[in-house]
């Protein structure tokens, strides 16, 4: 039986319906509930609808996936500017981490870091974080 | 309103409305593109978005990344359906039917930005004629081509944007072929010569240059051309970490120069003033060569047989250059 998705709340639904149980031109809602002004509302703040993708995860395309070092950063915000996937968490000014549910490993964010050692490096995903971490390389000289 | 973005730190304060998980290849510039326009302002904005990569990747159904007002329309005419909401706003303004919550926001000075976002198969080919139309008619909305060079979003064919010597799925380069024979489209210059009173090129590494760019063409009535580079891993074939890096190469050799043409018409239309601006001038011009080394879809130009390519485009890079070099000292 076709479902229209205003209906549905729950993702997994979503997930498991075929495109024939839909119904055809029902409207994708980004929000459960109106948002007047969503520049002013933060992400962890918006009402977010199962159809909005930002619901949906594309972690699992990554073979390698960016570990963030706080001791080295700078919170110069290139990684956040230049990240295409909304991936790297900033708030007041700060880098605070990578969103890994939708970071898909491209490693522009390593390349644009500008600290010595890089803040940011692509480590394997099965890695833990913290070993990653154990093993950041030190200060590199650069050949003049 | 124009929103206070002084440097990359104020700009990090942005609340995307441009959502993860979509579908854009890893790496892919028109994503990044798509975050610098619209963290550009903090003003409702309506987008209409043409077939092409950015529209079929981020609107798979059931999902959608889009947290602004967004219409999916055809191949051809994302111009046209941009032009025809900004012809609507007006009238509803003017009688003053508004939504609400819109009205509220214009009270505050907060006026709606119209823009469309198409490739350069939709721009350059098949949707130059409703694009035409609607500058040569003078709606006001922001038109942003997000220039990878190639119909990327159907498996790499030339377009007229893709440039001499690219290797393409429709130029391919073998035996008996360097690959595409044409010159690049200056659309630029196309677009300015409608007469609209904003128009500019830019690249997404250069972000505080295309944010600039994006709020002088907001603040501006009429319609604005942005021709943004769009450096593409997939069929450009470089390495998805690299795109910033191909791109600043792209600025730095002056094949993507960044400048701004600006056009003033009196109350009958005549356009009585042109200006040119460069708006940045690499400290040192970096060789063509580097540029197209860094993309494999040049690689074959580095055969012996092929290397005259090479040497055409830097005649051609070095000649656009001094072209508007001279048009900027002219004023015209
Ligand atoms: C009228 C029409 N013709 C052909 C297509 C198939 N088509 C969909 S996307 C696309 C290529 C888009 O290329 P471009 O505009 O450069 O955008 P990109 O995918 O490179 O971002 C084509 C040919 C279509 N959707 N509609
Ligand atoms: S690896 Fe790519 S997607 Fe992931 S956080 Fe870095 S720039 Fe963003
Ligand atoms: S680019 Fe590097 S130094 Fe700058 S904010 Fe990101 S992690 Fe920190
Ligand atoms: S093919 Fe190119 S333009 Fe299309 S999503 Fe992939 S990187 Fe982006
Ligand atoms: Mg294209």
């Amino acid at each position: 039986m076709a479902r229209d998705l205003k209906e549905i709340k729950d993702i997994n639904e979503i997930k498991d319906l075929g495109w024939d149980e839909l119904i055809p031109g029902a409207a994708l809602f980004s929000f459960t509930e109106p948002v007047e002004d969503v520049a002013e509302v933060p992400m962890e703040e918006r009402p977010y609808a199962p159809t909005n993708s930002h619901e949906w995860q594309v972690g699992d395309w990554r073979v390698e996936k960016p570990v963030y070092n706080r001791d080295l950063c700078i919170d110069c915000q290139f990684c956040w500017v230049f990240c295409p996937d909304m991936s790297i968490l900033s708030r007041d000014k700060k880098m605070i981490g990578v969103i890994y549910e939708h970071c898909k490993g491209c490693g522009i964010c390593v390349e644009v870091c500008p600290t010595n050692p890089k803040s940011l490096l692509m480590f394997p995903e099965h890695m833990d974080n913290d070993e990653a971490l154990s093993m950041w390389p030190k200060k590199e000289e650069k050949d003049k | 309103m124009v929103k206070k973005i002084k440097n990359l730190k104020e700009f990090s304060l942005s609340n995307d409305r441009f959502e993860g998980a979509n579908l854009m290849c890893p790496g892919c510039s028109h994503n990044i593109i798509v975050r610098e326009v619209l963290n550009a302002t903090d003003d409702p904005v309506i987008v209409a978005t043409a077939t092409g990569c950015l529209e079929v990747c981020t609107a798979v159904y059931p999902k959608t990344s889009w947290d602004v007002s967004w219409i999916h329309i055809g191949f051809e005419n994302a111009a046209v359906a941009a032009a025809t909401v900004s012809a609507a706003y007006e009238v509803m303004k003017k009688k003053g039917k508004l939504p609400p919550a819109t009205q509220k926001m214009v009270d505050e000075g907060r006026e709606p930005k119209i823009v469309a976002f198409a490739g350069d198969g939709g721009t350059y080919d098949i949707g130059f004629q409703s694009l035409s139309g609607a500058f040569e008619r003078g709606h006001n909305f922001m038109y942003v081509c997000l220039d990878n060079e190639v119909y990327a979003n159907t498996g790499g064919q030339r377009s007229s944007s893709t440039p001499i010597g690219a290797s393409t799925t429709t130029s391919p380069a073998g035996s008996v072929s360097y690959g595409e024979k044409m010159m690049k489209k200056s659309m630029v210059e196309i677009m300015a010569d409608h007469g609209a009173p904003y128009v500019a090129q830019v690249s997404p590494s250069k972000w505080k240059d295309l944010v600039k760019k994006v709020q002088k063409g907001f603040e501006v009535y009429g319609p604005v051309y942005i021709n943004a580079q769009s450096a593409c891993t997939t069929e450009w074939k470089h390495a998805p970490e690299d795109t910033i890096e191909v791109s600043d190469l792209g600025v730095d050799s002056c094949v993507w120069p960044l400048y701004e043409i600006i056009n003033e018409r009196d109350e009958h239309g005549i356009i009585y003033s042109t200006k040119l601006n460069i708006t940045y001038r690499p400290k040192t011009k970096i060789p063509v060569e580097e540029y197209l080394a860094a993309q494999p879809r040049f690689r074959h130009l580095f055969k012996p047989e092929n290397r005259h390519i090479i040497d055409l485009w830097q005649k051609a890079v070095d000649a656009r250059w001094e072209y508007l070099q001279k048009r900027e000292e002219a004023g015209v």
